[in-house]
């Protein structure tokens, strides 16, 4: 008898940790979730009684320009953003890697831009990159070029505008993961490739990049699933401006939500969010266990 | 001989080169920021650039305390940031124990849960969030934002990670004293945790200030409002006092800086173990 009551007190005990932190993520995480694959079904405006859809919101998608333009510009940037970001990163970790001195005081530095808070970096982007009077520009001009990109203002090269400055500012993060990726590679296979008298190009072509390739897959998961959901960095570069050029999916989802309060629309384009990132996390487990 | 040492300092100096070049594009934007907050909106835009103002203004300074209310923004910033962190590494820490070292029914299905949301954006769940937070009428208070940010998924797979790396027999010699479950972790989890409690306050601490579409979803009455949904605010409503934005940007990043700078060691670990786990 009293072991049984030592069991049950010990699971008490077990739950009591587990409480105060399930039950507020059960209720704010665990809830919304479910509620947000219901609500893709059903037609509500957050007021009036709520009416069952059926598959109409996602019928809706396809003729609806916002989710197109949406969808189409979240794979752009994603496209852009990611071989961008891990080239560079890839780089810079190579260069810091090299056994200089003031290493810690460059990778502080470039880990810098992903720190320092998104409003405050985008305002002086904002003034570095204005079309009409900031420094690239003038520098551009100064330099001989006639016809300067509008940047953010610019239809045609707002995607790119808001491309740079998410490698500037990414890069630096998944530089730190690279270093830790370096650092585990075993020093003989560097001796032995400088004995067969191969030169820089070819140990890091044969040797480092073979060598890297599950931390490059996981850069390049974390990379793509943090391109499907930007939204904060369009909202403060171009407002998904101009037009649609820069409307990307959560975007589309906050103005279906909050502007229109169509919360079955915007749930049903959530949805879709959804399944991009769980397709990109399937990819990776699937990779994982290859590399294994 | 001669050959290769010169050859070895020329790659040396490309390399230095590079580096600086990279760290120039990085800090650049920074300095420049900080030299137009000493400026005159008709100064800023100068060109050639004028790096150290030759008249620096540092009334700016002065003036974005009483043009917007930066105080009171950055209060409630510190408060919600504070707050959260620590009710994040509190529960965290607490729940991460239990899942590491206790045995009890249901455990490794509610860490499924824990860990099947790692993957999911909180964007996808935002909207049906906002209206039950609504319905509790939590909309324009800072329990929201505590709410949303303080249970997260990540705080006890990290701490559960680390846990799982502090021998069992430990906890069992403590056991076998007497102790309880409670004092264990006070005692003997909790001083060993510190590398993983440092990470996870950095990340929560840098997360928390700098949030965004939280505070803009959930706080719309200007005594509520964060410093970066202030901040913007007044971005978008005197654009062209681009002296004040600077100025108030550069104050805004201040507390970030301090905190980065005096835990980078862990942040840098905590993103290196967090790349090589996956």
């Amino acid at each position: 008898m009293p072991s049984k009551q030592a069991h049950i007190r010990k699971q008490l005990v077990a739950y009591s940790f587990i409480a105060p932190n399930f039950i507020g993520f059960a209720v704010f995480t665990l809830v919304p979730i479910v509620f947000a694959v219901a609500l893709a079904f059903l037609y509500w405006d957050g007021s009036n009684p709520i009416e069952w859809a059926g598959l109409a919101n996602f019928r809706d998608l396809l003729d609806d320009d916002q989710f197109k333009a949406a969808l189409k510009n979240t794979i752009v940037y994603t496209a852009g953003t990611v071989p961008l970001t891990l080239i560079s990163s890839l780089f810079l970790a190579v260069l810091l890697n090299q056994g200089i001195k003031g290493r810690n005081f460059f990778r502080t530095v470039s880990f810098f831009p992903y720190v320092a808070s998104l409003v405050a970096v985008a305002a002086v982007w904002n003034m570095i990159f204005n079309p009409s009077k900031g420094p690239v520009n003038m520098l551009l001009y100064t330099l001989g070029f006639e016809n300067v990109p509008g940047w953010a203002a610019d239809k045609d090269w707002a995607m790119i505008t808001i491309i740079l400055f998410s490698v500037w500012k990414y890069m630096g993060y998944y530089m730190i993961i690279y270093l830790a990726g370096l650092q585990g590679i075993n020093p003989e296979l560097y001796e032995a490739a400088n004995l067969d008298g191969t030169n820089a190009w070819q140990r890091f072509r044969y040797v480092t990049v073979p060598q890297l390739s599950a931390t490059t897959f996981f850069v390049m998961v974390m990379l793509t699933i943090q391109c499907f959901k930007v939204y904060d960095i369009v909202y403060m570069v171009t407002q998904g401006g101009p037009g649609t050029a820069t409307l990307v999916l959560v975007y589309d989802i906050y103005n279906k939500a909050f502007i229109s309060w169509n919360l079955g629309s915007a749930s049903a384009v959530a949805m879709v969010l959804f399944a991009l990132v769980l397709i990109v996390t399937l990819i990776q487990f699937r990779g994982n266990r290859k590399l294994q | 001989m001669q050959v290769q040492s010169i050859q070895t300092k020329t790659i040396t100096t490309i390399l230095y080169i590079l580096l600086i070049l990279c760290a120039l594009a990085m800090l650049l934007p920074f300095v420049w920021m900080v030299s137009a907050s000493l400026k005159l909106d008709k100064d800023v835009f100068t060109f050639p650039i004028e790096w150290i103002p030759s008249n620096p203004r540092w009334e700016n300074y002065l003036e974005i305390w009483t043009t917007i209310p930066l105080g009171t923004f950055i209060k409630n910033t510190a408060k919600l940031t504070v707050i959260v962190t620590l009710l994040q590494l509190l529960t965290s820490s607490f729940a991460a124990y239990a899942f590491a070292k206790l045995e009890f029914k249901g455990r490794d299905l509610l860490f499924l849960g824990y860990v099947a949301t790692i993957a999911m954006p909180w964007q996808v769940y935002m909207v049906p969030q906002f209206i039950m937070m609504r319905s509790f009428g939590l909309n324009n208070t800072h329990l929201s934002i505590i709410f949303l940010q303080a249970f997260s998924a990540f705080g006890v797979f990290l701490m559960k990670q680390f846990y799982m790396s502090v021998p069992d027999e430990l906890c069992e010699a403590a056991r076998i004293d007497g102790m309880s479950e409670y004092r264990i972790w006070a005692q003997i989890m909790l001083p060993l945790s510190k590398p993983a409690l440092s990470t996870l306050t950095i990340f929560t601490f840098v997360n928390t200030w700098n949030d965004f579409l939280g505070p803009l979803l959930y706080l719309t009455r200007m005594e509520l409002k964060t410093v970066q949904i202030g901040l913007r605010m007044f971005i978008s409503q005197y654009s062209s006092e681009y002296g004040l934005i600077m100025a108030a940007s550069v104050v805004a990043l201040i507390p970030v800086v301090i905190v980065f700078l005096s835990l980078q060691k862990f942040f840098v670990q905590g993103v290196a173990t967090a790349g090589l786990k996956g």
